[in-house]
């Protein structure tokens, strides 16, 4: 029984977040528990708590872009980028993220994994392209077109940087798996070797998630096509 | 050794930020919960704005204990429900859009500055002194993005950065609590190490595998690593533990398994992990939150079936590749 105390946040976290109960409030209890549960007093788990909030605070970069994101949409950047981007026909929803999986593949492989990102990229640039580019072929968007094609967009950004970065040898996973065979006592392994083991599951992410962009501009037309077909119902 | 450009120098600057949206928000007359809202915004700056000062001057214990009760005062504020603005906020007159190239140009400065920190600018010294930070360059390179980006758009919009300040707190608004949910993740993970729970996931996991199996370990390995990151919400976390506690005994030494394809798409079946979790919030979450996503989950529902499916065909490279 005893040696199971460690994980009884996880249920916890499970729960809270299938609930809905809010999130912060749900990792605070489960939090609580897990450091109670192992013999953390409230003054120690006070102070771990603190400790690792500090510790954790780059976390809060985006916060830094935000302002200009904020300023640049008060004065209509997403109007300008919908113009843009209403006058290429070849541009669909799903061939601009695709064309974005390529490029942040790019980023990755070269080891600049900071020069695109949800907030620097996806949230200013992409998302509305792509969005402007279905309301360009589609017409107006039903809400959860709109919000699916939002996802997509982050979606896309974390799959294709995940699995691309592995591929650069200064990475942090890469240098974590040196350090761990040389810790095991594993020699003669170099770090480009670690390297060049990412390249299958990086074209095997491209190519599945290709496939599924592919289908995509035709799931929205379906969908925004039933939208129109269903009768209005209330809330 | 200290930069021009320093981690505290731009901890600060998120300060600022924040606090400067805890006073725009309660201008907003028509939000309900405009007081909440900046009483959250208030406490989460602190901080940002004294946290490294209180670790020098009262000494680390009673400061993280202060750190600490901050915590649990957010967790408290958000789970009142009323720290997402409810309500209409107050709208400046929207001005007529100005040119195309005069919006687009801060917009792609952030990725080409970004680029060019990383690139060039981090390697810049003058004398001794280092231009940027080099602990931690995704934060060095969004506070140089952000900031010039700012400054390109003052140029080139007129609007003021006071003024961006203003006009970002719908988005801070929209977002809500969700943006303080990695740090607190971050915080759990911290928690979960403290308890051992890596043990107790790596003890789960041994009990089921015998001697002489290949199959079973391999899957066991890959499972483990997405199900382990998924607890904690980072691949870096579950790496060891999972590596150390199988992949090292009963495939390495065990079975004869190449090392390098084994960790290598070992640490690939992680990230699958990372795109299902509600744990990785700075790249689920806070997403679906600046995206004003009704369903906070929807970024990890449309991930999912990548994500599974490469879980399957990572585990099966590993089969594949590791034992040749």
């Amino acid at each position: 029984m005893q040696q199971w105390l460690p994980l009884l946040g996880v249920p916890v976290m499970v729960l809270g977040f299938a609930l809905r109960l809010n999130a912060l409030l749900v990792v605070l209890i489960a939090g609580a528990l897990t450091g109670w549960a192992n013999g953390l007093d409230f003054d120690a788990l006070l102070q771990l708590f603190g400790q690792k909030f500090l510790a954790a605070r780059q976390l809060a970069a985006f916060v830094l872009v935000l302002p200009v994101i904020g300023l640049l949409e008060h004065y209509g950047l997403k109007t300008r980028i919908r113009e843009l981007v209403v006058r290429r026909r070849a541009a669909t929803a799903a061939r601009i993220l695709m064309l974005y999986f390529l490029l942040r593949d790019l980023t990755g492989i070269f080891g600049m994994p900071q020069a695109a990102g949800q907030v620097q990229t996806v949230r200013p640039l992409l998302a509305p392209m792509v969005e402007a580019a279905a309301e360009a072929r589609h017409g107006e968007l039903p809400a959860p077109v709109r919000e699916l094609l939002r996802a997509h967009a982050a979606a896309c950004d974390n799959i294709a940087i995940f699995f691309s970065e592995d591929i650069f040898i200064a990475f942090g996973a890469v240098l974590l798996i040196d350090a761990f065979l040389k810790d095991s006592g594993i020699a003669g392994i170099t770090p480009l070797q670690i390297g060049l083991w990412g390249i299958p599951s990086a074209l095997c992410a491209l190519a599945v998630h290709f496939v599924r962009l592919a289908r995509l501009d035709a799931a929205i037309e379906r969908q925004v096509r039933e939208h129109r077909a269903a009768p209005a119902v209330g809330p | 050794m200290s930069a021009l450009v320093s981690q505290h120098g731009l901890f600060v600057l998120i300060g600022v930020i924040v606090l400067l949206q805890a006073a725009a928000g309660l201008r907003d007359r028509g939000n309900a919960n405009r007081w909440i809202g900046a009483l959250f915004w208030g406490l989460f700056s602190l901080p940002f704005l004294f946290g490294d000062t209180l670790v020098e001057s009262w000494g680390p214990a009673a400061a993280y204990r202060a750190a600490g009760i901050v915590v649990v005062a957010l967790a408290l504020l958000a789970g009142s429900g009323r720290v997402r603005a409810r309500g209409e906020l107050q709208q400046r007159p929207a001005p007529a859009p100005p040119p195309t190239f005069r919006l687009l140009t801060p917009a792609l400065l952030i990725p080409v500055v970004t680029l060019l920190c990383v690139t060039l600018l981090a390697k810049l010294k003058f004398g001794n002194i280092p231009l940027l930070d080099t602990a931690n360059p995704t934060l060095t390179a969004l506070g140089v993005a952000g900031v010039c980006a700012l400054l390109a758009g003052w140029a080139l919009t007129g609007g003021t950065p006071l003024l961006a300040v203003s006009e970002s707190r719908r988005l801070f608004g929209a977002a809500g609590d969700a943006l303080v949910l990695p740090q607190m993740l971050a915080m759990l993970g911290g928690v979960f190490i403290a308890a051992h729970t890596g043990d107790a996931v790596q003890h789960l996991a041994v009990s089921a595998i015998g001697p002489g199996q290949r199959l079973l370990p391999v899957v066991i390995y890959g499972l483990g690593m997405a199900l382990f990151t998924m607890v904690m919400g980072n691949a870096f976390a579950a790496f060891p533990v999972m590596s150390a506690g199988i992949a090292l005994p009963y495939l390495i030494q065990g079975q004869g398994a190449q090392a390098a394809p084994l960790l290598a798409i070992g640490m690939c079946c992680g990230y699958c992990g990372t795109l299902l979790t509600p744990m990785a919030a700075n790249f689920n979450m806070v997403p679906a939150a600046l995206l004003d996503l009704r369903d906070r989950y929807k970024v990890i529902k449309v991930q999912a079936p990548t994500a599974l499916c490469l879980l399957a065909i990572n585990i099966a490279l590993i089969y594949c590749l590791a034992f040749r």
